[in-house]
């Protein structure tokens, strides 16, 4: 479990976050919701030790994460970045590689190698194993980061709006990996989101943050509902249900 | 590790040591040999210097554009250089050992340097014209300091402008060479050491620290390692500005890979043949004295501009 | 702030400093002195007085020739001094003197403003091919540019045996100011009056090319004006004193802070401002190693640098 406990954020005077408390469950897949400048990536960098909180501490299965050595915090999360600061040209499988560093520090051995071969099939990057990072599209770099994260082999997976750049078959493809990876090989994710559809399709639990504070939270099913999303995003939004699907309906005149 | 690209590389090094030692040998050969061999240690020194603080700078700065010189790394060091013997006083000075004022130039300099270009670093992937504008103007300004304080040390000469603006690979002192190589031997087995983990500092702050690595303690550390090697080839010669960007762009290009454990050594090799063969070519057979330099300033500086217009490395 | 008191506070500041300038340096004199003793008189008529215009009148043409430049490459952070202007005119200069010594001055000067123009267009050419989205990069490259075009000089100065010259031109110097020997200065001041005149149209030509003809200005015709002016300017300076970079760029940037960009308003301050400072590096450059001499050029290439430094990294709003 992830227990954020009176955690507030500023930037300069601005305030970002303001006392924040509440448990990402374990096991799940976790989609923190919200409207534009609600604090969600920022609670995303201060889980994952990017951003330092002004107050309050983030625990990740009891240890807290400014207190606790980078080293044993890489083995527990991976945070799938959206780019790499690097001036020499990086394969698709060196990225993927670094993603071992936690466990081999730079030696690599079979294992690493296996599960750097299991992720670019996973991820429908076999094709691509050879080529540069910066020669990808938006939305296959977008996999090889998540690929570099999966191989990391942690128990939570935090991603930063992943599907900005893939198309529907591919954002699919990649939700349904992570919803995999938490059903049947227990994998925490929390998974910061703009697209009301993907969260409430493929996320077990959701948090939802306005104004830097939690709106509401709870699994999808118990606090996810039209008048909820009504009031955080500010405009109606109203809940369809086809079949196993939810759709959320929030286009049409004002 | 023992990439054929590198043996090669060490080959030709090899040979035109040779050349460079044996061009032209008449008279009295023990002596100029003896003179010859200085001034190559010296050349050779220089280069892996400059090769080395480029790739790490580069590294650390996330760009092939920025190299210590451009940052004014050498302006740096020729001010605290300056400032010691203004403080101290030209007696005061000369009363010093070589190897004392050696410790105490490159101690100084590795202090302001990673107080100096910390700053600048955290700054830089934000906005990376920024920074290289500051950079070049850190740089600018701690040469016109320095060229104050040598007027205020010696009002009425001009010999020193020529020392101040380019380097001089004529007057090599003994003592700061043997301090230098060991210094650099240090550093290498260092860097052998840690190419692993620059690898993964290459990829960025926060990739890194998610992989576990304390980012910003190996920063410091390589900092102080730049500063090192900027205060070694310094000392010895004087500011060269672009050679490094001239030799990382070389060493890129020839390995075409992201692993230190081949960019580095590259880069040495190659800074050091470029030296070598380039004072051989100027000194021995075009026969012009302390143009080695200006040519490297003039090819380094087109290079940079196409660089920057191409944009593709920032 | 009201609109007269920049224009008193430039005034009385610059009456001050040229007093200052006047009794400053090696050589007695005192006010009294100036009227009882003849050779003191001598010293104002020939060395004291021409040296503080000699500051005074490079000082206001660089600063003004700084304006015109950020106006007609549309950045902020450029001046001659900075872009390769005066290294061009150096190298025009340092032709002149290998090839032929023995031209009078005025031929000399017209090479160096020959090859100042030349510097010119080959910066705003570069210029026209950089992307408009970093607009640090054209003060980069201007930068640079001028460091190429150094080395080029000091190559040339090494060959020919004349790299002392090259290190009295590169930092600017009012120690051998004397009458007789400034007068062209007068011309660069004539010119900055000139731009003053066509002070709009600059404006306007710093609107860019299309807005510009768009309203009616003729475009073309005011972009020659002003890299003339450039030019000539950097020239007329760098031939007299020697190069005094930072000047151009640093002075009309603070002015445009506190007086925004309106050039007819402004325009009087960004010359008393640059002509102020250029004297006060000179005086400090007297008093700093008295009896010795530190050229004005070393002075405010510290003061200039850690202004524009400033400039830089402190309010970081616009470019």
């Amino acid at each position: 479990m992830i227990s954020i406990e009176h955690v507030s954020y500023k930037i300069g005077d601005t305030p970002i976050i303001s006392d924040v408390t509440t448990a990402l469950p374990k096991g799940k897949v976790t989609a923190l919701i919200g409207p534009n400048g609600a604090g969600k990536s920022s609670l995303l960098n201060i889980i994952a030790r990017q951003a330092t909180a002004t107050t309050g501490t983030v625990e990740i299965d009891g240890l807290d994460v400014t207190q606790t050595d980078p080293r044993i915090l890489a083995h527990k999360m991976a945070i799938v970045s959206q780019h790499v600061g690097v001036a020499s040209r990086l394969r698709v499988r060196d990225l993927i590689g670094f993603g071992r560093w936690p466990h081999n520090h730079g030696r690599p051995t079979q294992i690493d190698v296996d599960k750097i071969d299991e992720a670019l099939s996973q991820f429908d990057l076999e094709p691509l194993a050879h080529r540069f990072v910066d020669e990808l599209s938006g939305g296959q770099r977008q996999r090889a980061f998540v690929a570099m994260g999966f191989v990391q082999d942690t128990d939570w997976v935090l991603l930063d709006e992943p599907l900005n750049n893939l198309d529907l078959r591919h954002a699919r493809a990649l939700m349904a990996h992570l919803k995999q990876m938490s059903a049947q090989h227990g994998k925490s994710i929390v998974i910061v989101l703009h697209d009301l559809n993907f969260a409430m399709s493929w996320a077990d639990h959701i948090v939802a943050l306005k104004n830097g504070q939690v709106a509401f939270s709870g699994p999808t099913r118990d606090v996810a509902h039209a008048s909820s999303l009504s009031d955080l995003y500010n405009t109606d939004v109203q809940i369809h249900a086809q079949g196993e699907q939810f759709f959320v309906a929030h286009h049409g005149p004002l | 590790m023992f990439d054929k690209r590198l043996i090669v590389l060490f080959i030709c090094l090899a040979l035109a040591s040779g050349v460079f030692l044996t061009w032209g040998l008449t008279g009295r050969i023990w002596f100029i040999l003896e003179l010859r061999s200085v001034k190559l240690v010296a050349l050779i020194s220089v280069g892996i210097s400059i090769g080395l603080a480029t790739v790490l700078f580069q590294t650390l700065s996330g760009n092939r554009i920025l190299t210590p010189s451009i940052m004014g790394f050498d302006a740096l060091f020729l001010l605290v250089q300056t400032s010691f013997v203004f403080s101290l006083g030209g007696v005061g000075y000369a009363g010093l050992s070589d190897l004392t004022l050696f410790a105490a130039n490159t101690l100084v300099m590795v202090v302001a340097a990673v107080a100096l270009f910390g700053m600048i670093l955290r700054r830089s992937r934000k906005d990376i014209h920024l920074m290289i504008l500051v950079g070049v103007v850190f740089g600018l300004m701690f040469r016109a300091i320095s060229a104050f304080l040598q007027r205020m040390i010696n009002p009425s000469e001009f010999s020193y402008i020529q020392g101040a603006m380019f380097a001089q690979f004529s007057a090599i002192n003994g003592i700061e060479l043997i301090a230098s190589v060991v210094v650099l031997v240090m550093i290498g087995i260092w860097l052998a050491r840690h190419c692993a983990v620059l690898d993964v500092v290459a990829l960025g702050r926060d990739t890194a620290r998610g992989l576990g690595i304390n980012y910003d303690r190996f920063q410091f550390t390589t900092l102080c390692v730049i500063a090192a090697l900027v205060s070694v080839s310094t000392a010895l010669v004087g500011p060269i500005t672009f050679l490094g960007l001239l030799v990382s762009t070389l060493a890129h290009s020839l390995m075409k890979s992201h692993r230190h454990a081949l960019i580095l050594p590259a880069a040495a090799l190659i800074s050091a043949l470029v030296l070598v063969v380039g004072q051989t070519y100027f000194e021995r057979i075009m026969r012009l004295q302390s143009t080695l330099s200006v040519a490297i300033e003039f090819g380094g500086g087109l290079l940079f501009l196409i660089l920057l217009a191409r944009g593709k490395t920032l | 702030m009201h609109k007269t008191r920049p224009y008193a506070w430039t005034i009385a500041t610059l009456l001050i400093l040229s007093g200052v300038s006047i009794f400053v340096g090696v050589g007695d004199m005192t006010f009294s002195g100036l009227w009882l003793n003849p050779s003191e008189m001598q010293l104002l008529l020939i060395s004291r007085g021409p040296r503080t215009f000699a500051a005074l009148l490079s000082g206001a043409s660089i600063a003004v020739s700084g304006v015109i430049m950020q106006l007609l490459v549309r950045n902020k952070f450029v001046e001659p001094g900075t872009t390769g202007t005066t290294e061009s005119a150096m190298l025009g200069l340092l032709l002149v003197t290998v090839f032929a010594p023995q031209w009078p001055i005025f031929a000399k000067m017209a090479v160096a403003a020959l090859t100042a123009l030349l510097g010119v267009l080959g910066f705003v050419f570069l210029v026209r091919k950089l992307p408009p989205q970093r607009p640090l990069m054209i003060p980069i490259v201007g930068l640079i540019y001028g460091g190429i075009l150094g080395a080029g000089a000091t190559f040339i100065a090494y060959q020919a045996d004349l790299i002392q010259y090259i290190g009295v031109w590169m930092s600017g110097e009012f120690s051998g100011v004397l009458a007789g020997r400034y007068e062209l200065l007068w011309l660069a001041g004539g010119l900055t009056l000139l731009a003053y005149f066509s002070a709009d149209q600059f404006t306007v030509a710093g609107l860019g090319r299309d807005t510009s003809r768009a309203l009616g200005l003729r475009y073309g015709y005011v972009l020659a004006l002003g890299v003339s002016t450039v030019a000539l300017v950097s020239a007329l300076v760098v031939v007299t004193v020697g190069m005094l970079p930072f000047v151009g760029l640093v002075v009309p940037n603070i002015v445009s802070r506190i007086m925004g960009d309106n050039l007819r308003q402004s325009l009087p301050v960004v010359a008393g401002l640059g002509a102020g400072c250029v004297l006060l590096s000179d005086i400090i450059g007297r008093v700093a190693r008295f009896p010795y001499e530190i050229p004005a050029g070393t002075v405010f290439g510290i003061l200039g640098a850690a202004v524009f430094l400033w400039l830089l990294l402190g309010r970081r709003s616009h470019v």
